[in-house]
């Protein structure tokens, strides 16, 4: 990990792009580059844990800022959102990576083994949406009583004020 | 330790057939098995040090803490699943909700993340009144939180005094937009109204009163603002509480997520206004305080510190909005849908890094509105800041951290 501080130049997200595609490809697409920030779909969801290894370990972005998941159900399918931050080397940059995870199979690797910060993220992201993180140190509800037995924020539940 | 390199005492059988039992081995024996004497010592939800409902668990081993579980989610209101069945303009008072002492930052961050999704360029002038109503917040949050640590410390002419110079900025939040905590005033496209438009002076329509009464203000806090450091950097007891107690690393800090006043304290030179500016801040001029120190007093520093450039930054914004007068504008008229689309955005709050995640469908209503709340990762961290120092500790190390648990719980 490089911990040079550097300041911002506009050639920063091209040269992530193509560090990202270089390792990854046929894994990974960088769908669009924005100012300071990096756009990228993993295709499989089996390759989330070395995609973040290397973003962490090559890349240096060593915080995960956000974590969270999104219902698609007429996609049949979850998203889980990264959004991975950097202090140093591309500072200011941040990286974002979506996976999808199919209904038949809710289950991803956890990252909280790589960025700590992510471990209350993946705990609220089980609870709410019922995506399993494998291999989390501690898959427990948080912010819902541990009597629930459902998943709020999928779209299958409904608001009773929901008139839509 | 294993089972194996453990001490074994001879049962009363061995003894009786003459096995020997020293002082020594006794004494080996309790040693190793010490983990009897640690307990757990539950603090909260209904506790002087909590500011708010949750739970801090700790464990101890006579005074010193060796385990800490931090419990959350007693406010949980389902602020994510009511964004999604309201229109976008009704979330902008509930965004106001989700911390009381930061309201003003939440607001903009929702305004600002809508206007990215529409793809729009907000006003020059509304930019510079929002960076100014986000530093007043930014200095009321930062009193209150420079009180609550004086009663945690057993200050209370500090409680008394910061609380007191906190009521000229919530005097000034009520002649900018009516409201002391829960102020909604940022909308999206612009904000609510002009600060021409208040306090008008009837002698001279380009001059505001309220302009005028900000300015007496900053100058009267930067005075003020020393008293209280004085009254708790020239007492030896406060500052034997603060130095030298929940130390963490810098890599720590990166790792667990830890962001805000607690991240600059430990040497990561980082703040949003700086390396990813928002609406205004790349227009002002302001320094970004940085201690490699890691401790409770380097927080306390980087907040202190914070307040003076709030000052400098609010005069630079007041001396902009008028020289741009009255008649520029100050908001747009918008769109009620937002097309499709998936957009991140993120801004420095009192407390850390506040971000959101809006996924727009092309409707009225949001699709997915995620909010990153900074305390409830900063939180998530406790038990690496709590490892190893005193019970009595524990009171000021949770202070620096200025728990809200309003943006916690959503």
């Amino acid at each position: 990990m490089d911990t040079t501080i550097r300041e911002y130049q506009d050639s920063w997200e091209a040269e992530i792009k193509s560090k990202l595609e270089d390792k990854f490809s046929g894994k990974i697409e960088v769908t669009k580059t924005e100012t300071r920030r990096v756009y990228a779909k993993v295709l499989d969801k089996a390759d989330i844990k070395d995609i973040c290894k290397f973003v962490q370990d090559d890349l240096s972005f060593e915080h995960i800022n956000c974590l969270c998941g999104v219902d698609y159900p007429a996609e049949n399918k979850m998203q889980v959102i990264y959004e991975i931050d950097n202090y140093t080397f591309y500072r200011g940059v941040i990286l974002e990576l979506e996976v999808d995870v199919p209904y038949d199979d809710l289950h991803i690797e956890t990252v909280s083994d790589i960025w700590g910060g992510a471990n209350w993220h993946e705990r609220e992201t089980w609870e709410l949406f019922g995506i399993v993180f494998d291999h989390h140190p501690r898959l427990e509800r948080l912010l819902t009583p541990d009597t629930y037995e459902f998943f709020p924020m999928r779209k299958s539940y409904k608001l009773r004020e929901d008139k839509r | 330790m294993t089972d194996e390199k453990k001490t074994q005492i001879p049962d009363a059988q061995a003894i009786a057939e003459g096995a020997e039992v020293t002082k020594e081995m006794v004494q080996e024996y309790t040693s190793q098995n010490m983990d009897m004497d640690k307990m757990w010592i539950t603090m909260g939800p209904q506790h002087p040090f909590s500011h708010g409902l949750w739970t801090l668990k700790i464990q101890a081993d006579g005074e010193i803490v060796t385990d800490a579980d931090p419990i959350v989610g007693y406010l949980h209101r389902g602020w994510e699943k009511e964004a999604e069945n309201r229109t976008y303009p009704k979330i902008i008072p509930m965004a106001d909700r989700l911390c009381y002492a930061s309201s003003m930052m939440y607001t903009h961050l929702y305004c600002m993340t809508c206007e990215k999704a529409l793809g729009i360029e907000i006003p020059e002038k509304t930019k510079y009144i929002r960076v100014m109503a986000d530093e007043i917040n930014r200095l009321q949050s930062h009193l209150m939180w420079l009180a609550a640590v004086g009663t945690d410390l057993g200050n209370f002419t500090a409680f008394l005094w910061a609380s007191r110079e906190r009521e000229f900025w919530m005097d000034m939040n009520v002649r900018l937009c009516g409201a002391r905590m829960t102020t909604n005033y940022p909308r999206i496209g612009g904000v609510r109204n002009d600060v021409f438009d208040i306090d008008l002076d009837m002698n001279d329509e380009e001059k505001s009163r309220f302009m005028r009464d900000i300015v007496r203000c900053c100058d009267h806090f930067d005075k003020a603002l020393w008293d209280i450091i004085a009254l708790i950097d020239n007492n030896s007891t406060f500052i034997s509480r603060m130095v030298g107690t929940g130390i963490i690393t810098r890599e720590q800090c990166a790792n667990l997520g830890i962001t805000g006043p607690a991240m600059r304290g430990t040497g990561v030179d980082f703040d949003v206004r700086r390396d990813d500016p928002y609406d205004g801040y790349d227009l002002v001029d302001f320094d970004v305080p940085v201690l490699s120190a890691g401790d409770s007093y380097a927080r306390y520093m980087i907040r202190v510190e914070e307040m003076f450039q709030a000052t400098r930054i609010i005069r630079q914004c007041v001396d902009k909005i008028r020289s741009l007068g009255r008649s520029a504008p100050y908001r747009l008229k918008v769109p009620s849908r937002i097309p499709a689309g998936k957009t991140y955005c993120r801004i420095e709050d009192c407390r850390g890094e506040a971000a959101m995640y809006l996924v727009s469908d092309g409707t009225d209503r949001p699709y997915r509105l995620k909010v990153r709340s900074a305390i409830f990762v900063n939180v998530s961290s406790s038990r690496d800041l709590l490892m190893g120092c005193r019970i009595a500790d524990v009171p000021v190390i949770m202070a620096m951290i200025d728990m809200c648990l309003g943006e916690t719980d959503r």
